[in-house]
């Protein structure tokens, strides 16, 4: 190799190459999967491939059906995100996100005549603080009371939607609502507009900045310091000053305002009102964008577009090679299995590891010859 | 690092706080007046499928196609459809009634060119189908149920619907016949005045024909929920009920349930004898072949929701071929047919009115005066809140 890289950019960047290479050799590995049941089933799997690109990501028409799909996932996946590395496994997002949008749509019916941007921004506070506040409960279980947060966060959710339920066929309820009980209507100041020449809305927008600020938040700050610190190892992080305690409830409580958020946005971006639509699964589906994305809230933000392009091809190969609906669940499914089988990958391959071992070996034959290569616990911490 | 956990507001945290607020602003509202102005519509994708002889039809269902009940239903009626001459059918199953309704909605109209839509979920009409019906004018959106409101909403939606609770009526009467302790039961997905009013009819019909009938109602709470679905059938079974009927999406699990426990049942939306090949007696049943047959032809003809060749609100029932009744089951015996045929010969030729006066609800009230009567369109029908007399069970506010 005749190019000379800088010995410690070197193993960075196959390290850099493994990051990418293997989940888009996951991606094409699934593609084939599927293109092998679709040829069994007797279509053209070249086609098929050619539908999915084009209504996913092949025109700006096609963005932006996938960028508006995505919108909801990223922000509601930050509520199974930040909790984890926290070394919580908190799947309480449809419930936050439910609550965040009933309250969201009440306090605007509160305010209406206020000015719109001072409503708006009381329907995301109001959204953010319910969304919050249900899973700083399931923190505060949890910490105070051992209770596990991965039951508890389940089993909320569908408290939240007989709750929301409950208060837009009763109390809430616009009698004029009758067969589909709903809220009354929000005024039309307080909808949240689209980009300019698109038909996406600013949840998008609040997604990548809510992903964006996790992300320093968790990885350029104290505070994310100290939260992947007690994610290591919380006996060590708490014999180090640190308190479990308030940083489990603060997580939460940032983690639930982000599917709050999502609630805020569905009902000012979307529905306009609040009713039982509400619980449509955005919830749900964004844990697995979570788990996929490996907890990082960058990566978020990909896997949410991929999410978001699989429904939207989904709905082209239904229309224009009269596959059944469930086929869409069966590319989602062989994707995602997959991604998850590949991350048994990282480090198994050599050509990833062979300049960072030797790298690796240089620098320790600077230490000591000897020590066998310690294993990092997730948080990458080193106390 | 052991000074960190104090939560108090530095001037950093603040200078973030109020940047964070102030994009927030920008990002709400500064603007909305662009995008009311929506572009045209797939400009950037360009080509629609080129307009030949054919008419596009989109049909979208909330859920599989095959779902025993609603769905399968529309999607019986959209087979109908593509069977007809110069008519081409798009669609598109297990779609929720988020941003991915109007996508698809978007889709089949740009991509596929479609001309006529029938969205058959309640919860695409608003604000789905509303939104998208400003932003492309030409294009026909048939919504099913009952929503649209003259003046109200833009011209090229319509509503069509079923009078499906006079086939409830008709159920009603075979089981209170059938019926032997008198005791039946219904499994209802959510109060709403349109399901409510199925319970009223059928149990209108059933005593009809024997006054001491009494119907257990239990509600499930949701559209699909197989486990509470069950149950229900099992604790009036456990109770003596021994004809069960059912208001809920996919109607499968009832029947199945009843036939399990050896007691008879009567259909909802679509044919369910195949489920419940013993105890079966009747159904309510869609049947929108009629209904979307005759849209197609009056669009062939050039007619329109626009040029008002095409009426905004389109309901019928037994007479109309809105819906029908399932094929009597070997339970039925020749006494209960003869009653049943006769009803539903009077609903069609309209001597028989199900809600004629005095009509007195389950606490005493008399909800419809003597010499009162609600034919199946009237307005009074569509706010149906109460229960009458003979239903075990209540619904609250």
């Amino acid at each position: 190799m005749k190019l000379r890289w800088p010995m410690t950019l070197m193993p960075r960047w196959r390290s850099l190459l493994e990051q990418l290479l293997i989940p888009a050799g996951a991606v094409i590995v699934a593609l084939l999967l599927f293109g092998g049941l679709c040829a069994l089933e007797g279509h053209n799997p070249l086609a098929v491939y050619a539908s999915i690109y084009r209504a996913a990501f092949g025109s700006w028409f096609a963005w932006q059906n996938t960028l508006v799909r995505s919108a909801p996932l990223m922000l509601s996946a930050l509520c199974t995100v930040l909790p984890a590395r926290l070394g919580l496994i908190v799947i309480g997002n449809e419930g936050a996100l439910v609550l965040g949008g009933l309250l969201a749509a009440v306090t605007g019916l509160a305010l209406a005549q206020v000015p719109s941007t001072l409503g708006l921004l009381a329907m995301a506070l109001a959204g953010m603080a319910t969304g919050g506040l249900w899973i700083m409960l399931i923190g505060a279980l949890r910490h105070f009371r051992g209770v596990n947060e991965t039951i508890s966060s389940l089993l909320l959710n569908y408290v939240a939607i007989a709750f929301l339920n409950h208060m837009v066929e009763g109390p809430w309820r616009d009698p004029s609502s009758l067969n589909q009980p709903s809220t009354y209507p929000l005024p039309t100041a307080l909808s949240l507009g689209s980009f300019p020449a698109s038909r996406i809305h600013y949840g998008l927008l609040y997604g990548l900045l809510a992903c964006a600020i996790a992300h320093v938040l968790i990885q350029r700050t104290t505070f994310g310091f100290a939260v992947r610190a007690v994610g290591g190892n919380r006996r060590a992080a708490r014999m180090v000053g640190l308190s479990p305690g308030k940083l489990t409830l603060v997580i939460c409580f940032l983690a639930g305002s982000c599917a709050g958020l999502a609630g805020m946005v569905e009902v000012a971006a979307v529905h306009g009102r609040a009713n039982g639509t509400l619980h449509s699964n955005y919830g749900y589906a964004s844990i697995l964008v979570a788990f996929v994305a490996k907890q990082s809230p960058l990566a978020v933000v990909l896997v949410s577009m991929l999410l978001g392009g699989i429904l939207a091809s989904g709905s082209l190969l239904q229309r224009a090679h009269d596959m059944p609906d469930a086929t869409v669940m069966v590319l989602q499914g062989l994707i995602f299995l997959v991604i998850l089988y590949s991350e048994s990958l990282y480090g198994q391959i050599p050509w990833f590891q062979e300049q960072r071992q030797a790298a690796d070996d240089r620098a320790a034959i600077a230490s000591t010859p000897t020590l066998p290569p310690t294993p990092q616990p997730s948080g990458e911490l080193h106390l | 690092m052991s000074s960190y956990p104090r939560f108090s507001v530095s001037r950093r945290q603040l200078v973030r706080g109020l940047l964070a607020t102030g994009a927030f602003g920008a990002t709400s509202h500064l603007w909305t007046g662009c995008s009311s102005q929506t572009k045209a519509p797939g400009a950037d994708n360009a080509t629609p499928a080129s307009s030949t002889a054919s008419l596009v039809m989109g049909v979208i269902y909330v859920g599989p196609k095959d779902d025993y009940g609603w769905n399968q239903a529309h999607a019986e009626g959209a087979a109908g459809l593509s069977s007809l001459a110069g008519i081409k059918v798009v669609e598109e199953a297990n779609v929720p009634e988020t941003t991915a309704a109007a996508e698809t909605m978007r889709s089949m109209i740009v991509q596929d060119g479609a001309q006529v839509l029938f969205p058959t979920s309640f919860g695409y009409f608003d604000p789905h189908i509303l939104a998208l019906a400003k932003e492309f004018p030409e294009v026909q959106f048939l919504h099913c149920g009952t929503l649209f409101e003259e003046g109200t909403h833009p011209t090229n939606v319509g509503s069509y619907f079923g009078f499906i609770d006079e086939a409830y009526y008709v159920a009603g009467i075979v089981a209170a016949h059938t019926s032997k302790t008198g005791k039946l039961g219904f499994v209802m997905a959510k109060p709403i005045p349109r399901i409510v009013r199925t319970l009223n009819s059928w149990m209108l019909g059933a005593r009809s024909v024997n006054p001491d009938a009494t119907t257990q109602l239990i509600i499930t709470g949701a559209w699909t929920d197989p486990v509470k679905e069950a149950e229900a059938v099992n604790s009036m079974a456990d109770q003596g009920v021994d004809v069960v009927t059912c208001n809920v999406d996919n109607a499968k699990v009832v029947m199945e349930t009843a036939e399990k426990r050896g007691i008879f049942c009567s259909g909802n939306g679509v044919n369910q004898s195949a489920v419940a090949p013993k105890g079966y007696l009747t159904g309510a049943e869609w049947d929108w072949t009629g209904v979307y047959t005759s849209y197609a032809k009056l669009m062939q003809e050039g007619k329109t929701l626009m040029n008002q060749g095409i009426p905004h609100l389109y309901l019928g029932g037994l007479g109309d071929n809105f819906v029908k009744l399932s094929p009597y089951g070997a339970p039925v015996g020749e006494a209960a047919k003869a009653d049943a045929d006769r009803a539903k010969a009077g609903l069609i030729d309209g001597s028989l009115v199900v809600y004629q006066g005095e009509i007195k609800d389950n606490t005493g009230a008399v909800v419809i005066p003597a010499g009162t009567e609600y034919k199946p369109g009237h307005p009074e029908l569509e706010k149906m809140d109460w229960l009458v007399a003979g239903v075990q069970g209540q619904i609250t506010g």
